[in-house]
């Protein structure tokens, strides 16, 4: 996984509540078997016409923000579906940060897998940096995760708080699956005393 | 003296493999479910890394939300569609994991085939690379949607790295009133705590009402839970859920029913335990309820009408009605009952089992659907056709004009065949009504099964107590 310690960018202002993933990333391009390219499909409803021609009031198409990697958006981002294809999509896209009032649960986890940080932060502190985004690419924002701080483009730190084990593995890029398997110890013993205790729940045959 | 524990509680502790000292958990998984859209990546990732599924055993696979639902001696059409099954049949064969085809008779929607072959339990981890997962904690089982991420660290590891839940109860005492179902009330909660109000927790339903639920409405309860921001919903276990288990082909055996059933009676919450959040809900208050916007929590009695979003204080709020009301093309103070649709959708994981198809047949029975909507019946499984058959419901509905089709996810995400065109109205019996859920442009309202057949007959949105 791609680490995460410290970036300075543009920051997109979506003030919408509740984008859900079905609109990060709507269905037809579900059917991929890969990780990669779905930058281009990301907010695909919002962002082109039917005929695939873009749609130049949404955002992402204004030349101030099509290099963003950061968006700064309503309460309750990334609710529905657990479709990881979202946070590859963002990713894809460039973007590495997301700021936002409150996430939904399944997609905040699903960020911390792919190097992007989502920073939940109060309102009044979205509301400033919602007016720092909207000044476009003059007005760059630093997120510093180590200090656990972001930079006003005037210099006003904000402080945010990231849970100490996700930030670790975000700031060295660590696997989860490797870390796990090295408590392969633990996973046996506690399959063995399931094995004795719940017999039931294997569905091999036999 | 122990501190009382809930059900949720008691299922943690029971999993737990491993605590940080910063609290940090790896949980054990007991059954994980697999489906096409969700898995691919996550195959490849062991593939890369030279890893092996730990527990085939505890897995199972299945494909559903590309599946046609027309004949499928034909193939699959779609090329991507076709790829991602394709797929998914060469993942399960190279790594040993137990699938159901197309063409076998227990192929259904994950969430539906997991309960009704008994690999879904009371006091398991059940999880799943979809957010509808919650369906199973109408079991006891503590049952959350996963990304594709944590679908590869299951296959790898059996386990997750998780912190705990808060505890949330949603209490519903009394009895619905006749006409009322089980969608009705999950849709009032959802409109009553918002589609971000179970967030950080996982929400035990409890209270008279929830008890006197079959399975099936359960079911349907704690599917939604996702839509209001839960990740999981529960219900403790009680006689009816072990008679719904009891049989079922991988559900304990004679030898171990009792020591199963002895484990399971233990899981119940504690009196006295505590809950972070509570809200509880007068059933007899309820009526049947219908959404009018995108979000799932923009509902409404079928008696009422369009809400005015100059009506609403918080800006944000207000924001998103306009925005709903323009996208679903509706206009404030219109009475509910007066929206013309242009197709009705029964089916899905939400509500796609046979109790569900035997409630829209009751209403539909003998009667036509209006000239001008096409409505399909698509049963969650195999098996659910199977039996609807059996009990020839499918000649009711084709009597009436619905169109039977094969079981899977069908029009409720639209990635198969079944879809809204630009525009089309739909009464949905599914579980969203996102901005292009059912197809680019289409306008999603959701409703329990009895509205569903009464408005496919009426034309319009319609209250199923008068059909």
């Amino acid at each position: 996984m791609q680490k995460f310690d410290k970036l300075t960018g543009v920051a997109a202002p979506m003030p919408m509540i509740n984008i859900d993933t079905d609109m990060i990333i709507p269905k037809q391009h579900l059917k991929t078997i890969k990780r990669t390219g779905l930058g281009k499909a990301l907010f695909d409803e919002m962002r082109y016409e039917a005929d695939g021609s873009e749609k130049p009031g949404f955002v992402l198409n204004q030349p101030a923000y099509r290099k963003a990697q950061v968006l700064v958006v309503g309460a309750n981002f990334g609710c529905g579906s657990s479709r990881e294809h979202a946070p590859w999509a963002l990713l894809d896209f460039g973007i590495r940060c997301v700021i936002a009032p409150s996430f939904a649960d399944i997609f905040h986890s699903n960020c911390f897998k792919n190097g992007i940080l989502p920073i939940p932060l109060p309102q009044e502190a979205v509301d400033k940096l919602m007016d720092d985004a909207r000044k476009g690419a003059n007005a760059q924002i630093t997120i510093d995760l180590e200090r656990q701080e972001i930079i006003r483009p005037d210099g006003e730190v904000i402080a945010f708080r990231i849970d100490a084990f996700r930030r670790h593995c975000l700031l060295n890029g660590l696997d989860d699956i490797g870390l796990t398997m090295q408590k392969g110890g633990d996973v046996e013993g506690y399959e063995a005393r399931q094995k004795t205790t719940q017999p039931w729940l294997s569905m091999a045959p036999g | 003296m122990s501190k009382p524990r809930t059900l949720f509680d008691k299922i943690w502790a029971n999993h737990l493999v491993h605590t940080q000292d910063d609290g940090t958990c790896l949980i054990y998984i007991d059954r994980h479910l697999v489906h096409e859209v969700t898995s691919p990546q996550a195959f490849e990732g062991l593939r890369a890394a030279g890893r092996k599924v730990r527990r085939p055993d505890l897995t199972i696979a299945v494909a559903d939300h590309n599946v046609p639902t027309t004949d499928r001696s034909k193939g699959i059409e779609d090329p991507e569609s076709r790829t991602q099954i394709e797929t998914l049949e060469q993942n399960v064969r190279e790594f040993g994991v137990p699938y159901f085809a197309m063409d076998d008779v227990r192929q259904g929607i994950v969430h539906i085939i997991g309960p009704e072959q008994g690999m879904t339990l009371p006091g398991m981890t059940i999880v799943c690379g979809d957010s509808h997962t919650s369906t199973h904690g109408a079991f006891g089982a503590l049952a959350f949607g996963i990304g594709t991420s944590e679908v590869e660290h299951v296959l790898a590891t059996q386990t997750l790295i998780q912190k705990p839940a808060r505890n949330m109860r949603i209490t519903v005492d009394g009895e619905l009133p006749a006409g009322v179902t089980a969608k009705d009330l999950v849709l009032a909660i959802i409109g009553r705590i918002g589609t971000a109000g179970g967030t950080g927790h996982v929400i035990e339903y409890a209270g008279s009402a929830i008890r006197g639920l079959s399975m099936e409405g359960r079911m349907t309860v704690c599917n939604m839970s996702i839509e209001a921001g839960a990740r999981a919903g529960l219900i403790a276990p009680d006689e009816t859920t072990y008679a719904y288990v009891k049989g079922r082909p991988h559900a304990p055996k004679a030898g171990q029913w009792e020591a199963a059933l002895a484990h399971w009676r233990t899981l119940p919450s504690d009196p006295g335990a505590t809950y972070d959040k509570e809200v509880s809900i007068d059933a007899a208050s309820l009526v049947p309820h219908v959404t009018w916007g995108t979000s799932p929590q923009d509902v409404a009695p079928v008696t009422g009408r369009v809400p005015d979003p100059a009506q609403e204080p918080d800006a944000g709020r207000r924001a998103a009605i306009e925005r709903a009301l323009a996208y679903m093309g509706l206009q404030p103070g219109t009475r509910i009952a007066d929206v013309r649709i242009d197709k009705v959708f029964i089916g899905s994981c939400t509500n796609g089992r046979i109790e569900d198809l035997r409630a829209a047949a009751r209403i539909a029975s003998g009667r036509k659907v209006a000239a001008h909507v096409q409505a399909l019946v698509v049963p969650g499984s195999g098996l659910v056709k199977e039996q609807a058959e059996q009990e020839g419901l499918d000649k009711v509905f084709r009597a009436a004009g619905f169109e039977w089709r094969e079981p899977g996810c069908s029009m409720c995400l639209a990635m198969n065949a079944d879809r809204l065109e630009p525009g089309e109205r739909c009464g949905s019996t599914s579980n969203r009504n996102f901005e292009g859920r059912q197809g680019r442009g289409g306008r999603t309202h959701l409703m329990s099964p009895e509205m569903a057949a009464a408005s496919a007959i009426a034309g319009t949105i319609a209250d199923p107590r008068a059909a």
